[in-house]
């Protein structure tokens, strides 16, 4: 039941900021804010409550089961389940609602009630896409964050907002709608096998498809995967959706919103799919790789601050893919850890972004420079950061992207060699970002504050939690371990002699992924 | 006729007399608020007398007519929609027309039209109903003398449904030729043993579709669509694309399903060239438009082609799929002309893009009722438009139709960029251009608003919870 509160909770704080929103301008702040610390407090709790017993489930890697019949005539059902992967993603959703409802209190002067039921309604939609296990809920869900998105980039970004908007929001749909054609595809393959019509996840897991059917409905479940998470072709509306949106925007955009494209292809692409994405994964593997290098490339190139991190975050997530489609347990607990650090570091830059922003009017890092001297305690956090987003060991980001090398190494030699150098890229432009914004020769005489005591707040979790993630990142890959454990289990290792008998810390379970229920 | 015969006809019967009633009123010089008023309560009456003749389902009235529960359903969405458009009228003629009176009378006779075709399971009472359908639209179309556009308009569907009735009644007259019989059922029965179809009954059955095609404004048939409904007053634009379209819609089903129309593959090709070629090109030549009226007129072409892919496969899906689409392409399309009837003045239409700047901060209401309708075309979920568009593709699928669902989803796409344009422009700016002007009626007005936030709410309602038309809709037969 805490699920469907928790997405109740979201939207009702979310209307009822837009009613108040009429009157008031600071209530729709508060109430935004209590709404996400009350999920936050609920998940941690939760989460917490759920940790020593977590690795003991071995063939239910469940904790919680939500259904309710919804459209029953087609088969669909409200049904929401979690596990330890959408657990994890849930607390980070809250992590970063409360940081988005902080970092735009004083942003926002216009509209306030609005903005905030945007902001909110965004976040119940991401919430409802980690846990639906009911195809249509998840579609559902996956269209629902759209629109406010939409409005949030659309009314409150910059200067060409109106362009981004519309190009965030025509290609996800895009994609999604090709998505929607394979889930119906899939739900009648399934019904005429078994005679039973349903949406349902566990139902459908195992669905005997013919291959070349397979590939193609595998393919319309990846595009719309790709395109947020997104994969190079793909990622044009990324930077102009980045730069353009308000710093909260940014913020879940590169915090929740690619994350839900990993999430799909860890949850649905690879235990529907088995065989089709076993086809794909040299391919895939190929352009999470071109993603790397590309990224961290144009990046590297750019002279607006919030463009130049959003290509980080197309480099970054190339990591991802890369470590998905290698399909053993140390690259996808890699993966978990990149969605995680990747959401706080990026997260943390875009912020900063914001901030600096607000105090210099400008995003692009010509006009700065020599920060240091009247911000320190931003430089030494900013300085932080770009390190977290080069992968210095002892920050998040190493673990996360040592790991995914590791795995993909196994499976792919040269690939991953090549992806190895994309780390080199991406400390030149971290080092970049630092040398242009906080060291070099002042441009600026003028008074420029430091941070206030909200940021203070904001910027302390983020670099509490990046820290704690690079020193003791045991708790994240606990949690996810069992379900990564299953899903690296559907795909066999080809070379017997390389196994990962190295790594204890995971114990080799036995059972089948692919339980008929 | 017995007496049983004639209760079935209750709804269509109620819908005669009540023009001829309003004509009697017009006669003692009543107001316009009276005759507004007492339509809207006849219009009511007739809705209800659906309820009440639920029980004689499925009845016959040989050799004209079946009522059954699709046509039942098909009568309550053409009078629920004329019903909508009678509450709309009120504040838009009052203060642009001097006679606005007559008007409700031939709203009646269209409406009477309409149900006439969704009743009809012969080519007589087709086109009877279609004709008393027509005639009373070349009025209406015409009905604001002093504008330009609409004496334009006017004419203009006037030349091209003359043409296009000579078209259906020749190709009446061909299949009349081939089978010897006008009823759906006896031109059923001269078919079963037939593989193929001859070459007479082959070009019968095209000339109807070009005639049918005409009223549905599906392409390559569409060339008056953005003209008429540009030039017609709003309300009547609203009747056009709901009533007019769905009671044509429904005969057309009925004919398909009681001839099996659905075996021979010449007409199947046909039919998806049809549609594939509406949804591409109507929602293509909408993308340029910068009159929301022109928009809308294009954008229900792409939505009868949407509504083709559930008609292809003919399946028992496609009555529920068809059903449900056409209830929710009701609800969206009089909500959206809802808005544009109450947006405009006495000079203009409020048909230009421009005058919608800024209408979120100016009227909330209003625009949110609008983007719930514009979001609903678009199919996004949370609106009932999203249930039709996946109720439509499952259709499609479950029949392998996998090229006019692909075709779909991409057409939407293109459709997607002007919904949203038309929502950008609303949130775009500070100051409207619309002159806040005094309301002559304050109370219809007030009745009209809340007439459209019930819509909107129902387009939201059944985005969200649709199982319970659904459930209504699953003992729908037509043959």
């Amino acid at each position: 039941m805490i699920l469907i509160y928790v997405i109740g909770i979201l939207m009702g704080g979310g209307l009822l900021s837009l009613l108040l929103g009429q009157w008031n301008k600071n209530l729709p702040r508060w109430i935004a804010l209590c709404t996400v610390l009350v999920g936050f407090i609920a998940f941690v709790f939760f989460w917490i409550n759920q940790y020593h017993t977590i690795n003991l489930r071995l063939t239910n890697t469940w904790m919680i089961d939500y259904r309710h019949d919804w459209i029953p005539s087609f088969g669909i059902s409200f049904h929401l389940a979690i596990d330890g992967l959408s657990l994890l993603l849930l607390v980070l959703t809250f992590f970063l609602g409360i940081l988005a409802v902080l970092c735009s209190w004083n942003d926002v002067k216009e509209r306030v009630g609005f903005y905030y039921f945007n902001l909110l309604w965004i976040l119940a939609g991401i919430s409802g896409v980690f846990m639906a296990v009911d195809l249509f809920l998840f579609y559902f869900f996956w269209e629902v964050m759209l629109i406010p998105m939409y409005f949030l980039i659309g009314i409150w970004g910059s200067e060409n907002r109106v362009y981004a908007a519309y190009k965030f929001f025509i290609f996800t749909q895009a994609s999604g709608l090709l998505m929607l054609l394979a889930i119906i595809g899939l739900y009648f393959i399934h019904g005429r096998n078994t005679g039973v019509y349903t949406f349902n996840y566990f139902e459908l897991l195992g669905t005997a498809i013919p291959p070349h059917i397979a590939f193609w409905l595998m393919l319309g479940f990846m595009i719309a995967f790709v395109v947020k998470l997104p994969i190079v072709p793909f990622h044009t509306w990324l930077p102009d959706a980045h730069s353009e949106a308000p710093t909260a925007g940014s913020l879940i955009l590169a915090g929740l919103l690619l994350k839900t494209g990993a999430y799909g292809i860890l949850r649905f692409v690879l235990p529907l799919f088995p065989e089709a994405a076993h086809d794909l994964a040299p391919w895939a593997m190929l352009f999470g790789v071109i993603g790397i290098i590309y990224g961290a490339i144009l990046s590297y190139s750019q002279t607006d601050l919030k463009r130049l991190i959003a290509y980080t975050s197309v480099s970054h997530m190339g990591f991802v893919i890369l470590g998905i489609f290698a399909f053993n347990e140390l690259a996808l607990q890699g993966v978990v850890m990149q969605l995680v650090t990747h959401a706080i570091s990026t997260g943390a830059l875009f912020i900063m972004a914001g901030m600096l922003k607000e105090r210099l009017h400008t995003r692009n890092i010509n006009h700065m420079g020599g920060l240091w001297t009247q911000m320190p305690q931003m430089g030494a956090i900013g300085m932080l950061f770009a390190m977290a987003s080069l992968g210095l060991p002892g920050l998040g980001n190493f673990i996360a992207e040592f790991l995914i090398l590791l795995g993909a190494f196994k499976a792919n030699v040269l690939l991953t060699i090549m992806a190895t150098i994309g780390l080199v890229f991406s400390a030149i432009y971290s080092l970049r970002i630092v040398q242009k914004v906080f060291l070099g020769p002042s441009e600026r005489s003028d008074y420029i504050s430091d941070f206030s005591f909200r940021e203070i707040v904001v910027m302390a979790a983020l670099t509490l939690s990046i820290v704690w993630l690079g020193l003791y990142p045991q708790p994240v890959i606990n949690t996810v371990k069992l379900m990564v454990n299953k899903l690296a289990h559907i795909f066999p290792p080809e070379n017997k002699n390389v196994q990962q008998e190295n790594y204890q810390e995971i114990p080799l379970s036995t059972h089948k992924y692919l339980v008929k229920k | 006729m017995s007496g049983n015969d004639f209760f079935a006809l209750t709804p269509l019967i109620l819908l005669a007399g009540s023009s001829v009633l309003i004509m009697l009123l017009i006669a003692i010089k009543l107001s316009h608020r009276v005759i507004q008023l007492s339509s809207l309560l006849l219009f009511i009456v007739a809705f209800s007398s659906l309820i009440y003749i639920q029980k004689l389902l499925p009845y016959h009235i040989e050799p004209l007519l079946v009522i059954d529960g699709f046509s039942v359903f098909i009568m309550g969405l053409i009078i629920f929609s004329s019903l909508v458009v009678n509450i709309l009228s009120y504040i838009y003629f009052e203060e642009k027309e001097e006679s606005p009176k007559e008007y409700y009378v031939l709203l009646f006779l269209c409406t009477l039209g309409a149900c006439v075709l969704a009743v009809s399971k012969h080519f007589v009472s087709l086109f009877l109903g279609l004709e008393i359908l027509t005639v009373g639209l070349y009025a209406l179309i015409a009905y604001l003398r002093v504008r330009h556009h609409n004496i334009e308009a006017g004419i203009k569907y006037l030349v091209l449904a003359a043409f296009s009735s000579a078209f259906l009644l020749f190709g009446m007259a061909l299949i009349y030729l081939e089978t010897g019989s006008m009823q759906f059922s006896m031109i059923a029965h001269s078919l079963t043993s037939l593989q193929s179809l001859s070459p007479l009954f082959l070009t019968g059955l095209g000339m109807m579709l070009v005639g049918v095609g005409f009223k549905l404004a599906v392409v390559p048939f569409h060339m008056w669509t953005a003209d008429v409904y540009e030039g017609a007053p709003a309300p009547v634009t609203a009747f056009i694309a709901t009533a007019s379209k769905g009671g044509v819609f429904a005969v057309l089903f009925r004919f398909f399903i009681m001839i099996d129309g659905f075996r021979f593959k010449v007409v199947m090709l046909i039919l998806i060239c049809i549609a594939i070629a509406s949804m591409i090109i109507g929602n293509l030549l909408a993308v340029q438009q910068k009159n929301v009226k022109r928009i809308l007129a294009y954008s229900s072409i792409a939505h009868l082609g949407y509504l083709l892919v559930a008609f292809i496969p003919g399946s028992m899906m496609s009555i529920k799929a068809l059903s449900f689409y056409l209830m929710a392409y009701f609800i969206t399309t009089l909500t959206a002309f809802g808005i544009v009837t109450v947006l405009s003045n006495k000079e203009t239409d409020a048909e230009n893009i421009e005058s919608y700047k800024a209408l979120f901060w100016e009227r909330p209401v209003l625009a949110c009722i609008f983007s719930s309708a514009l979001l609903s075309l678009a199919g996004i979920p949370l609106t009932v438009g999203f249930v039709g568009k996946f109720y439509i593709l499952a259709a499609g699928l479950q029949s392998g139709f996998w090229i006019t669902a692909l075709i779909l989803v991409i057409s939407s796409v293109i459709g997607l960029y002007y919904y949203l344009r038309i929502i950008t422009t609303m949130f775009a700016g500070q100051k409207s251009i619309l002159p806040e002007e005094e309301r002559a009626n304050p109370v219809f007005y007030m009745v009209s608003i809340i007439a459209l936030s019930v819509l909107s709410l129902l387009i939201i309602w059944f985005g969200v919870y649709p199982s319970g038309v659904m459930g209504s809709m699953e003992y729908f037969k037509l043959k």
